[in-house]
């Protein structure tokens, strides 16, 4: 339908066309039509995936395949540790596997709707003793989070997996105190979300790191398409995320 | 090792893991006559430690800051005794395929009591770890170099040496302060460190970052040689005719 819309109106065009340059030929007429063709199916495909990139279902879709999936690495040497501490310290391996319980219930979850700030906040303290139990003193982290807007609605586990990649890349590395620091403000009507942690250029391992950041930035965007924003950075050996989303109570 | 009980050390960059195999190690003493022979919680250390403790079994985790594993393994290597060397990992597919293929043993955290028990037992069987074939699970370039010298391994960190000179039978790492002479392949040490050195003759790499710049003379035949100037040295090094485009390619 379209198509044939398209061709008179090109074949119009050309006689139009043939009327100031007063110079007729089938094998133009012909030229201008494959080109409108072209372009008009460049056009209608477009249209296709931009509508079916928007529809619900589309991204109820894309929200379940992005679904964040924890390091087996990190899976893995918890349990670890929590078997070191069943004779020497019962009492903290309790918590520990209690600490456990709760992340991989949140992992398992339907993580598609939006879920509140302090929810995720709760959830990473939770995450980060887990890594204080392997990593000991080479851990620290800072919290600065006196102006949360705990009322706030995020994607579930946004902050989780950067604090993820924040443990692998920045402090397993090195032999030394690492500090992981996290600052969350709300701003006119938006939340900000900051992440930073020592850059150990020497390790390159960074694929994984763009995988989840790109992972995140789409989930962001299904979510407040243009409105979210993510960008990361590096200096003076700082690895930073930085994380701008609308301010939302009500879904 | 007639009967004297076979001396093992642990070495894991996590301090929950350690202690987790030196509870196992307690357990198999009922069984098999084993004695801890130290801890350490990088290559460094370990490696440092097995100079002046001997150590018939080394537990050695793969991924650690500082100097993992399957570097340290290569080190140990030149230990007038090598020990036998056990990796444990929690999770690293890459690792565990080449583990495979090359019939390397390892134990998977966590360890099973029976699986230690397993591999210790079966030490005196298995096939000696070989440099090709820790390279081979390896690809990345090592952090250092190790040599002998009066009985003890002295490590020296790629990032000090100048350049690296094949002679008759050895290789001569220059650095800034001292000579050392290596027995390894200058053709195998280009391939590992071809991101850091380039070849400026037949039997000589030169570190990138240690070029300071070219210089034209002429030889007594009255023909023309390029020499080049080192950053941190007086000494000048000749350009092979077949090496000089590397000029263009450093600018």
């Amino acid at each position: 339908m379209v198509l044939v819309l398209e061709l008179i109106l090109a074949t119009v065009m050309y006689w139009f066309g043939g009327m100031v340059s007063d110079n007729m030929d089938m094998g133009v007429v012909f030229r201008y039509w494959v080109l409108c063709l072209a372009v008009t199916g460049v056009l209608l495909a477009y249209f296709n995936l931009r509508s079916r990139a928007l529809s619900p279902a589309f991204a109820e879709a894309r929200l379940q395949a992005l679904q964040s999936r924890i390091r087996p690495h990190f899976l893995f040497n918890c349990i670890n540790a929590v078997l070191s501490l069943i004779r020497a310290d019962p009492k903290r391996a309790e918590h520990a596997l209690e600490d456990m319980a709760d992340l991989f219930r949140v992992l398992m979850a339907d993580n598609r709707q939006l879920s509140p700030l302090q929810r995720e906040i709760e959830l990473c303290r939770q995450y980060l003793q887990l890594e204080q139990l392997r990593l000991g003193e080479r851990l620290k982290v800072e919290w600065h989070i006196d102006n949360l807007p705990s009322d706030a609605l995020i994607p579930p586990l946004v902050l989780q997996p950067l604090l993820e990649n924040a443990v692998y890349h920045g402090i397993e590395p090195i032999v030394d105190t690492g500090i992981i620091n996290i600052n969350i403000y709300k701003s006119r009507d938006e939340v900000h979300m900051v992440l930073r942690n020592p850059y150990q250029p020497e390790f390159k391992h960074h694929s994984g790191n763009k995988m989840a950041l790109n992972n995140i930035r789409e989930r962001l965007a299904l979510h407040f398409d243009a409105e979210s924003r993510l960008e990361s950075k590096v200096s003076d050996g700082v690895y930073q995320v930085h994380i701008i989303i609308p301010f939302v109570t009500t879904v | 090792m007639s009967n004297s009980p076979l001396k093992v050390m642990v070495v894991d960059d996590e301090a929950p893991a350690r202690n987790r195999l030196k509870d196992l190690l307690n357990d198999s003493m009922e069984k098999i006559p084993v004695q801890l022979a130290g801890e350490a919680s990088n290559g460094l250390e370990a490696l440092a430690l097995l100079q002046i403790q001997h150590a018939d079994v080394v537990l050695l985790d793969i991924r650690m800051p500082e100097m993992d594993g399957l570097e340290l393994a290569q080190h140990l290597l030149k230990l007038p005794v090598p020990p036998a060397v056990i990796f444990t990992t929690a999770y690293d597919v890459y690792a565990i395929q080449a583990f495979e293929l090359h019939a390397v043993d390892y134990l998977l955290k966590p360890i099973r009591l029976t699986r230690l028990l397993e591999a210790l037992t079966r030490i005196g069987t298995v096939i000696p770890l070989q440099q090709e074939v820790l390279q081979k699970i390896r690809p990345r370039p090592r952090t250092h170099l190790s040599v002998h010298e009066r009985d003890r391994i002295h490590l020296i960190p790629v990032g000090d040496v100048v350049y690296l000179r094949a002679e008759l039978k050895y290789v001569t790492i220059r650095t800034c302060e001292k000579e050392y002479l290596l027995e390894e392949s200058l053709t195998r040490l280009e391939e590992e460190f071809q991101e850091r050195f380039t070849r400026i003759h037949r039997n000589c790499l030169v570190a990138k970052d240690y070029i300071a710049g070219f210089e034209k003379t002429e030889e007594e035949s009255g023909e023309a040689r390029w020499i080049l100037l080192l950053r941190g040295l007086e000494e000048k090094l000749p350009v092979s005719r077949r090496q000089q485009y590397i000029m263009r390619e450093l600018g």
